[in-house]
């Protein structure tokens, strides 16, 4: 009888460890980069409700990548209605062009949330060797694809991938 | 029983549970043939017919810790790096713990204040390019609005290791204030406001038998942010105490570097100005080195970095020893739907930067400019020279003229002081006028043709050029590219060479395989502030990178 007991609570202690880990853990490392204002923000702030998310590096003399969130942008809203993704653009501008990021991405009406990695710190720590280069994330901050370069009509993959994500087929 | 409830406890703890792993490879692999054509012969090659460089990341981050591992081999390095990349091993290896207050790292790391002025440690794998930082570093976060950083440690040479005064050794402390968060009733204020300042030393001993050195180089600077609504300001000014180095002709003279942008910006327009001051400003962990490595300091160009290849081929590099720069950009949207806009809105960019030398006047009557064991020489804030190192001007049009056709045409007016920025001396300005059309034809939804002229105007250096390039895509995986540079303009009959390439390459997830075949132009790659020089070559270039 006390064996069982015991093996019981052992079962219920790894479930709840187990569900726990599953609703906690991200694949997001905690890096300081900034926001579009040079304020200090925490990668760990990645979040979206448990919906889910794209991740993507991007620079301003990186044109694929330029593409790419043009396309992204284009379709926002409708993203958006369907599926609640919300896009982070991270820019790894360093200081030579960090200033112009702002008034570019105002000039271009982009309507994500764009940050700064100046000093690439947030890049390195999450292995991204190119740019363009777009993660897939699920509600948790779970890594479930993952992407390098961009050919013009890769963005209706990506989508399909974030339809499945947010479980709408 | 003790033994079962261990278990539990184990199980609890179990570091495979929240523990992850992540990582991320590459090879750069380039096999050369002689060509007689563009001056390639086996004597060139002298038997280096392959050139490899690759590299290895792996971190692993469990909670608050994490470690990571990065192992590089250039066997040898392809052409156009430091013969000294040639070599394998750990380059980096690190551990780090980390709090929401505070955060340790021992052992290579990477790391900037403010804007990298006075201290900037990273990495440029295309470049060849690693300053990173060998010691410790401790970023502590006492407050919410407060972060103060403090480092030390000696800066990555090449493979040598360091050994006592084989270099110097670095040390920093940086604090930044962001005020709205630090005083509560300015929390809501629509004004944010963030203030830092930073001091860094360098220790290097004095071994000179002529000139008595500083063995401890201190640099300091203050920076300032301000955002109200649309607008902004960023400026940060940086002193450095004498510095003689092979670089500065062993002058005793302070440096300093001022960097201010002023912007404003709305949905659809954005303008920006940029100035920049610099003034014996080269501050490396060795004063005797000139190769491109052990900076501290990063002084950032500021011109437009162009992505197209003759746009790019006159780039600029900074001047850390004196230059005076401004740039203005202005981005604008024709709204969809307006006469000019079209059904699909069109942008429209505009840049223009120019940079001079600062102007030197002596000391003295006796004394030349920039003689060793001086001051070198004097100058006012605002003594700029005439001497213009680069100036561009350059227009970008980006329109969508249906769902299936796009196109991109820019025009560029260049000035290039070829002997200063290349150190070709004797050399004439380059001074140049290239035109470019980019256009994507969108043939189904994932399969596109995508078309590049272009064309460069030069009576200076090899002439005129002329480039077209043919992509064909299947997204997300495939693509392939045939292109052609021709230097028909070259004064040089014998050198006026087509560079042609064909390629392709092949996308699944993080996993890339691209293949080139064909020439490759004679030419400077840049990212950030560093360049690289890239001999021509021919033969076949191959690229694998993968990350997970």
């Amino acid at each position: 009888m006390k064996p069982n007991l015991i093996l019981l609570i052992i079962l219920i202690t790894s479930l709840r460890i187990v569900a726990q880990q599953e609703s906690v853990q991200s694949d997001i490392p905690h890096v300081m980069i900034r926001n579009l204002n040079g304020q200090q923000f925490n990668t760990a702030d990645i979040t979206n409700d448990g919906k889910p998310m794209i991740l993507s590096f991007w620079a301003i003399w990186c044109k694929p990548c330029l593409k790419e969130l043009d396309a992204f942008n284009e379709h926002y809203l409708e993203w958006q209605e369907e599926t609640g993704v919300r896009i982070f653009a991270v820019s790894i501008d360093d200081s030579r062009s960090t200033a112009r990021v702002a008034p570019y991405v105002n000039g271009k009406g982009w309507e994500f949330d764009v940050l700064l990695d100046a000093n690439s710190d947030f890049k390195r720590a999450m292995n991204v060797n190119l740019i363009p280069h777009t993660l897939l994330l699920d509600g948790n901050g779970k890594i479930v694809s993952q992407h390098t370069s961009y050919f013009e009509g890769a963005e209706f993959e990506i989508y399909e991938k974030i339809k499945k994500i947010a479980g709408l087929n | 029983m003790p033994s079962i409830l261990f278990y539990v406890v184990l199980t609890a703890q179990n570091p495979i549970d929240n523990a992850r792993i992540n990582g991320s490879f590459q090879i750069d692999a380039q096999f050369y043939q002689p060509d007689e054509g563009i001056g390639i012969t086996d004597s060139v090659i002298a038997g280096r017919k392959v050139g490899i460089n690759g590299y290895g990341n792996i971190i692993y981050s469990q909670g608050n810790f994490s470690g990571g591992i990065r192992y590089e081999a250039y066997l040898g390095p392809i052409a156009g790096f430091d013969a000294q990349h040639e070599g394998n091993g750990i380059a980096n290896l690190w551990a780090s713990y980390q709090t929401s207050m505070i955060e340790i790292t021992a052992g290579n790391f990477y790391e900037q204040f403010g804007n990298g002025l006075i201290l900037r440690a990273y990495e440029e794998w295309a470049l060849g390019y690693d300053n990173s930082l060998n010691g410790m570093r401790i970023v502590f976060r006492p407050i919410s609005g407060l972060t103060i950083k403090g480092v030390y440690g000696t800066q990555r040479f090449y493979w040598q290791k360091f050994e006592r005064n084989n270099r110097g050794i670095v040390r920093g402390l940086d604090a930044e204030f962001d005020l709205n968060e630090l005083i509560s009733p300015l929390q809501s204020s629509g004004t944010r406001v963030q203030l830092g300042a930073s001091a860094v030393s360098k220790y290097q001993r004095d071994a000179d038998p002529i000139f008595n050195l500083p063995e401890n180089v201190g640099a300091f600077a203050g920076r300032l942010n301000i955002t109200k609504g649309k607008f902004s300001l960023m400026t940060e000014y940086s002193h450095k105490i004498n510095d003689p180095s092979i670089l500065n002709n062993f002058i005793y003279k302070d440096g300093h570097a001022v960097l201010s942008s002023l912007s404003y910006s709305e949905r659809g327009f954005g303008v920006i100005l940029q100035l920049k001051r610099v003034d014996n400003m080269y501050y490396k962990s060795d004063r005797g080195t000139t190769s491109n490595a052990l900076d501290i300091s990063f002084i950032p160009p500021i011109n437009r970095t162009h992505s197209y290849s003759l746009t790019g081929k006159y780039p600029y590099a900074t001047q850390p020893n004196g230059e005076m720069g401004m740039q203005f950009q202005l981005n604008y949207r024709l709204p969809r739907g307006s006469k000019l806009g079209g059904q699909y809105g069109t942008n429209i960019a505009i840049n223009f930067s120019q940079v001079n030398d600062i102007k030197r006047n002596p000391i003295n009557d006796t004394t030349e400019i920039n003689q060793d064991g001086t001051l070198g020489y004097k100058s006012g804030f605002f003594d700029m020279s005439d001497h213009i190192f680069f100036r561009d001007f350059n227009v970008e049009i980006d329109k969508r003229f249906s769902t299936k056709w796009k196109a991109v045409i820019q025009y560029m007016n260049l000035y290039y002081d070829i002997a200063t920025i290349e150190g070709k001396t004797g050399y004439e300005p380059v001074k140049a006028n290239i035109a470019l059309a980019d256009i994507t034809w969108r043939m189904t939804s994932r399969k596109s043709i995508r078309l590049e002229l272009q064309s460069l105007f030069t009576s200076q250096d090899k002439g005129d050029w002329a480039a077209a390039m043919l992509e064909y895509t299947i997204a997300p995986r495939w693509f392939f590219t045939i292109s052609d540079q021709y230097n028909y303009g070259n004064p040089d009959k014998d050198s006026q060479n087509h560079y042609y390439t064909a390629s392709l390459g092949y996308t699944r997830e993080a996993t890339r395989l691209a293949l080139t075949f064909g020439r490759q132009a004679e030419g400077v790659v840049c990212v950030g502030g560093v360049c690289r020089v890239v001999p021509a070559s021919s033969g076949i270039m191959f690229t694998l990178t993968t990350n997970f």
